[in-house]
């Protein structure tokens, strides 16, 4: 860090900004890590988010503006008013869509993005799903590989992103619980009213039910305060801090260090790669839109599957005339999501529970335990539904407005039970992120579109588990229960991945198993975009582990003026 | 159970005494000059009132009118829905012009049941369509009523679901103190095995 310190001092670049080691895109669950790992690794740093800081108080507990169901804005991030995209219009063409349009699948823009209203499940993927391939063979129209990574490379990176940012769980009546050395460092939640007649019901069906593991406080852990249970959880900022992400944990650790400066409201346009085929740096719009040039050593992308692809895909140079790394044409491709599905019980009494964030409970036994059924899913019961989101849960032939309407919303609001699961999408190699010909956006930067259709396979699971789901709220009571299965649209949001995947093999994938671009040694992804499939859960907690994982090895290979 | 109904009633009636205090001053004061709405005048406003109001009708608990859903649509209109104002400028238009042409009076005059035969046709798209230039019948009933439900069921402070009657109307506690909802409610004793009432 001095060497690099005194270097720049002697050498000062001719840009406007100080050269750095590292810059690092996307201040959000990879990127947040990785910039904490450089900068306490001794590299200098600029974290550069093209969103801003929020606070709870800022949004409250407006269901309208929520990142869970957002009709007026995006609460978090991005806006409406310089951000759009293309998606399809269903008559072979294109049309323009904004973030608080479910087609433009929306991911927080903010420090610590998705981390900071997310519902916090902590979920590592199982062993199988780093050899799914292997385990159940090629599947017919998806692009299915191992990862290069098994489980047990991860695993100390799992521990690591549970320690630092701070999960609360126990497996101990998980059977099909992946395997760990240490237990988790806070104990779990205790289960609301719907996980104590869910608990019941799970295990009179031979089930094997347990806590969700979550990546908020159940006892006070890391200087913040345990979780007070707000109804409004996810979608939404926590008023004490008790939710863990990247920005109440690792970023102030960076900040901290001195070595790392976090640039917010700066919008990136394009890795800077010179006629060589090495990064040199980053053209971005500073928070005046003003075009800068920060100049540095290496460039960590961790934007999000969708803003990962396309800014590789924007960046075009002498030798990648189809974008950073993308010789191959694989940047971009396979992106998936979860097709999530589940079924929803109505109950004679109230079964509500006014302590968020509601989701607790979890079975894993449909996911890897059935041959006919590639991957699968862990179900577990729904975060609370606010008033808004709840008008469209309904029977299918329900009247969706008038007096039963309203009749509907009071008599089962409280009496309702929602049981969801994410199905493990297979990759599907024209499911894509491509950058628009023609549209722009607010900066003039060619935008995403997003395009393709899900495997069929991800449609036989979800009925699969939609159908474990439905039989769960029967036996736990229910009046009347219906499934809900997804098609084969779908728009990845919240939880994208696959867009730049990692391999062994550089002609099917972008990066080698560090996250490395094959084609550019000094550009490095660390998001879900690594991700090779994504598992039958939710994503974070892998995404938060392989940034510190990519992080680690930068910092090990790093010699204090380049790459070893 | 009884209790608690009479407490809401009592909310309401106060909420209601206010609002039309508010009315008389307003109306004194600037005549018809200055419209209240930022978007939308005063005959659209009447019609939106109707059609909200069949969304989310009066019952037992004030419905879509009372809860100031249209001053939440107009709000939006002026806001985040910008670009939705044509959609509703044509759209009202166009919808009552169907209404006089069939019925021979305006939507807001007819009797509520009429009013709900009407949106239903609508609603499956079995409306006339010579009046309609721009929209879709049924898209834009889809749009009014998805507005209505925000307006409804949304945050007050985007100028809907007045006083949270909403809220009140599922038995959501608001403001949030966390906890009360528990020592309120017999029910949770039965169910959490580590009640006090449940440890022998």
């Amino acid at each position: 860090m001095i060497q690099a310190g005194i270097k720049s001092i002697l050498n000062p670049p001719k840009m406007s900004n100080k050269h750095v080691n590292a810059v690092v895109i996307g201040a959000g669950a990879g990127g947040g890590v990785v910039a904490k790992e450089l900068a306490t690794g001794g590299l200098t740093v600029v974290l550069i988010e093209r969103g801003r800081w929020h606070t709870f108080d800022e949004h409250g507990d407006d269901e309208l503006t929520s990142q869970r169901t957002f009709p007026l804005k995006c609460g978090y991030g991005p806006d409406n008013e310089r951000n759009w995209r293309m998606s399809p219009d269903g008559k072979n063409g294109w049309r323009k869509v904004f973030p608080n349009d479910w087609s433009y699948g929306n991911i927080a823009a903010c420090v610590g993005s998705g981390t900071v209203s997310y519902g916090a499940m902590a979920w590592r993927y199982q062993p199988d799903d780093f050899r799914l391939k292997t385990k159940y063979g090629a599947v017919p129209g998806s692009s299915l590989d191992d990862w290069p990574l098994s489980y047990d490379e991860l695993e100390p990176y799992y521990e690591k992103a549970e320690y630092e940012i701070g999960v609360a769980g126990d497996p101990s009546n998980d059977p099909f619980a992946p395997p760990r050395k240490r237990p988790y460092p806070m104990p779990a939640f205790s289960y609301n009213r719907e996980g104590i007649i869910l608990e019941k019901a799970a295990k009179s069906l031979g089930l094997h039910p347990f806590p969700i593991p979550m990546l908020r406080n159940s006892v006070r852990y890391n200087g913040r305060p345990a979780c007070i249970h707000m109804r409004t959880c996810v979608g939404y900022a926590c008023p004490v801090g008790a939710k863990a992400g990247t920005q109440n944990t690792v970023i102030p650790v960076a900040l901290k260090t001195g070595n790392c400066e976090l640039r917010i409201n700066c919008m990136v346009s394009e890795i800077i790669v010179d006629d060589s085929g090495k990064a040199k740096g980053i053209k971005y719009f500073d928070a005046d839109n003003k075009l800068q040039i920060q100049t540095s050593d290496l460039v960590v992308v961790s934007a999000s599957a969708s803003e990962t692809a396309r800014l590789l895909l924007n960046s075009r140079s002498k030798l990648f005339r189809n974008g950073a790394g993308n010789n191959n044409g694989w940047v971009g491709r396979n992106i998936q999501d979860h097709a999530y599905t589940g079924a929803y019980g109505l109950f004679e009494d109230e079964v509500y529970d006014d302590a968020g964030p509601g989701a607790c409970i979890a079975i894993n036994d449909f996911n890897h335990r059935f041959t006919d059924i590639i991957g699968g899913g862990v179900l577990c019961n729904e975060f609370i539904r606010m008033p808004y989101q709840f008008t469209s849960i309904r029977p299918s032939g329900s009247r969706t407005w008038g007096k039963d309407h309203k009749a509907f919303q009071k008599q089962y609001f409280k009496r309702h039970i929602a049981i969801h699961g994410p199905v493990q999408e297979m990759p599907v190699f024209d499911k894509k992120v491509e950058v628009d010909p023609v549209v722009k956006d607010f900066w003039g930067i060619p935008v995403a579109r997003i395009s393709g259709l899900r495997h069929d396979n991800d449609i036989k699971v979800a009925h699969f588990l939609a159908e474990k789901a439905e039989k769960w709220l029967k036996e736990a009571g229910a009046i009347h229960t219906w499934q809900s299965v997804p098609g084969k649209e779908s728009t990845p949001s919240q939880h994208q991945s696959g867009t730049c995947r990692m391999g062994s093999d550089p002609k099917t994938s972008v990066t080698n198993k560090y996250g490395q671009l094959h084609e550019i040694d000094n550009i490095f992804i660390a998001d879900g975009s690594l991700h090779v499939n994504n598992g039958g859960y939710n994503p974070a907690l892998t995404i938060l582990a392989l940034g510190y994982w990519v992080g680690d090895h930068i910092t090990k290979s790093w010699k204090g003026t380049g790459m070893r | 159970m009884g209790k608690r109904y009479i407490a809401r009633r009592e909310f309401i009636r106060l909420f209601t005494g206010g609002t039309a205090a508010l009315l008389i001053s307003f109306n004194t004061g600037c005549k018809n000059k200055i419209s209240q709405w930022r978007y939308l005048n005063e005959d659209e406003i009447r019609l939106l009132d109707a059609i909200v109001e069949q969304i989310i009708p009066t019952d037992d608990f004030p419905g879509a009118k009372w809860a100031n859903v249209s001053n939440f649509i107009d709000k939006q209109l002026d806001t985040n829905y910008r670009d939705h104002q044509p959609a509703y400028r044509e759209g009202l238009a166009d919808f009552q012009k169907s209404v006089i042409q069939m019925k021979g009076e305006k939507f807001e005059d007819l009797p509520f049941a009429e009013e709900t035969a009407i949106l239903e046709n609508m609603e499956a798209g079995k409306i006339s369509g010579e009046y309609w230039n721009n929209n879709s019948p049924a898209d834009f009933f889809d749009m009014v009523r998805q507005h209505s439900l925000q307006g409804f069921y949304g945050s007050p402070v985007h100028g809907g679901n007045r006083g949270y009657l909403s809220y009140h109307m599922l038995g959501l506690d608001y403001p949030n103190v966390i906890g009360q909802n528990r020592y309120n409610d017999p029910g949770w004793n039965k169910i959490n095995p580590k009640s006090p009432k449940n440890v022998k």
